[in-house]
């Protein structure tokens, strides 16, 4: 990671080095296994031959691999439409604050908006206090929100601290840019989309990751706020599923009552383990693949909040 | 004023989702059924916040909440130096490739929802997980030990959970910090004859100290706000009596305990509480560092 530099490295030999090193590494090998390992623990599990991953014997690698499980686990009931749940909220929630955060980051960089310093403080404090659980629900449930997919959506949509970013981000760019463009006759609304946009790119990808994994995670709206099945995200099924070895055994029959061309044999016959693995590898997967490659992003972005604070 | 009214829309989504909410503080005061609404509710005074303090029951629940809450930001405040020392001793590695691979596992963690911590928890630890699986065939137990059933450390483990989650990912602003360090510093220490750990000891540590203090500061202002999803995920029928943090217990006694003209005046009294405490803090970083936190 970029992050790291060592500035310690040519360094005089001290009593104690070489232990020291040695330590070192070894501790951070174990605690980086510590955190690693469960993840690799899950996948195995999930590709496993189901008879032998409900006895927890799959431990280093897995044993006879398939993939049926992928499949399996989406007839049953709701697993499908969950997913598309999830996937909606993070599509739709992300492109919401996205953009939301980049107008009006760009907004209140502009002096001449009405009461422009009010709004912004305003809309700054509500990041330091919430009026609690209870009058939010009452809130929700008033609005008509409860059971609908947009309570996943709109309490998303303005987020500070990403118009804080966009905010500083703005006021580092050249004031000429945006000069020209009105200079040429671009209203404010003209500049910000042509000029002001493709400009922003880095720190909205930044913007965009924080969110989409957000968006991906969340469980307590659904927890609060849902009851009707139809908008279960992902994570709240999974919960679900860790919490109810009955029912899910029963759905796990009814998966093998469905699939008439799968002859059922043991290694591929779903139990309680396997289906929670597997729907835990779902949930997990976008976050391990994306999170290396977007690393970088995620370290500029807590950097920035850092310089602000 | 036109850029103002398309700007308007969000100013409603705020006013809606953060202040609007403020309005139904006033259930605190009465005894509010959903299916009557307030209006059909009964008004009750302040009662709720009496019942708080008066009746015997509820003050020993709201006794042992408050441990539960105060404990664990405790333990979390006195396992907030471990971020820093992470920091100092990952920029001791020198196998760069070895640097990369422990920062992002460890920080990987930080990324997944508390739902799938507890599925890990569950799978490793649950009395037919790897752990118990592993520990009987080794023969070093007989029967399994039941780790999250129990009502046992459950502080502790809680503790361990979210160091688990974020201790790599809290390291990350100090590992930028130190290279942020001016490297004239070190080169001058070096030649006046320090080594290693004195570096690390008298200028990479001292440098790290104003972000830790700021940190630190925050953390102590947000004493009552451990979240409820942890806690939420991880609560069962042994352990909850010390797992019941404030955040957790407004939760279970309004929406799955339907009192929710008492949690709402609990939830209210936290706000005010926190509030206090976020500005008392952010006054001292002012005295001491000489600009705001917030």
């Amino acid at each position: 990671m970029p992050t790291t530099a060592n500035v310690t490295s040519p360094t005089r030999r001290a009593r104690g080095d070489i232990p020291f090193e040695i330590w070192n590494y070894a501790g951070f090998l174990i605690f980086a296994l510590l955190c690693g390992y469960p993840f690799y623990y899950l996948i195995i599990n999930s590709i496993s031959a189901n008879d032998v991953s409900a006895l927890g014997d799959v431990r280093l690698w897995p044993e006879g691999v398939h993939l049926s499980n992928y499949s399996q686990v989406f007839q049953l009931s709701g697993v499908g439409n969950a997913a598309l749940i999830s996937v909606a909220r993070t599509v739709i929630g992300t492109a919401c604050s996205v953009l939301a955060s980049a107008y009006l980051g760009y907004m209140f960089t502009q002096e001449r908006m009405w009461k422009r310093s009010f709004w912004y403080r305003s809309m700054i404090f509500t990041m330091y206090f919430n009026a609690g659980l209870i009058p939010m629900y009452i809130t929700m449930k008033t609005l008509g929100l409860t059971n609908s997919f947009w309570v996943y959506i709109l309490p998303a949509v303005v987020q500070p601290f990403f118009i804080i970013l966009v905010k500083t981000y703005v006021e580092s760019m050249p004031r000429s840019l945006q000069e020209a463009a009105e200079m040429d006759g671009a209203g404010t609304v003209r500049t910000f989309l042509q000029i002001m946009l493709p400009n922003m790119t880095p720190i909205l990808a930044t913007i965009a990751i924080f969110s989409a994994v957000s968006q991906w995670n969340s469980f307590q709206d659904t927890l609060l706020f849902v009851t009707d099945q139809k908008l279960y995200s992902l994570q709240y099924m999974l919960y679900t599923y860790i919490n109810q070895a009955s029912s899910l055994a029963a759905a796990a029959q009814n998966v093998q009552g469905g699939d008439l061309s799968a002859i059922a044999s043991a290694a591929t016959s779903q139990t309680p383990t396997s289906i929670r693995m597997t729907v835990a590898v779902i949930v997990v997967l976008p976050i391990i693949f994306v999170y290396p490659l977007f690393q970088r992003y995620f370290v500029k972005g807590i950097m920035l909040g850092a310089v602000k604070g | 004023m036109s850029m103002f009214l398309t700007v308007l829309p969000f100013l409603v989504l705020v006013f809606v989702f953060s202040y609007l909410p403020l309005a139904g503080w006033v259930t605190a005061l009465y005894d509010y059924k959903p299916a009557l609404g307030l209006t059909g509710s009964k008004f009750v005074g302040l009662q709720w916040f009496e019942m708080l303090v008066s009746s015997p029951t509820q003050v020993r629940q709201i006794a042992q909440v408050m441990t539960n809450t105060l404990a664990m930001s405790f333990l979390g405040i006195a396992t907030s130096l471990l971020p820093v020392f992470f920091a100092i001793l990952l920029n001791e590695i020198r196998w760069k490739w070895f640097r990369n691979a422990v920062q992002t596992l460890t920080t990987l963690p930080n990324f997944i929802s508390w739902v799938l911590v507890y599925m890990i928890a569950f799978s490793l630890f649950s009395t037919t997980g790897l752990v118990n699986s592993t520990l009987l065939d080794w023969g070093l137990i007989t029967m399994p030990v039941k780790f999250l059933d129990t009502d046992q450390h459950v502080w502790l483990t809680m503790l361990a959970w979210s160091l688990w989650k974020g201790l790599g990912w809290g390291a990350i602003m100090y590992l930028a910090a130190i290279t942020a360090i001016d490297p004239a510093l070190n080169e001058s220490a070096r030649i006046d004859g320090a080594n290693r750990f004195q570096i690390m000891r008298y200028i990479t540590f001292p440098h790290l100290m104003p972000t830790y203090v700021v940190l630190l500061i925050l953390s102590i202002a947000s004493i009552l706000n451990n979240g409820m999803e942890q806690y939420y995920v991880f609560q069962n029928a042994f352990n909850k009596e010390f797992i019941q943090v404030l955040d957790l217990y407004v939760y279970n006694i309004g929406i799955t305990g339907s009192s929710l003209s008492m949690a709402t005046a609990l939830g209210m009294l936290k706000s005010v509480i926190s509030i206090i405490l976020l500005v008392t803090a952010n006054a001292i970083a002012k005295r001491v560092r000489g600009t705001s936190i917030i």
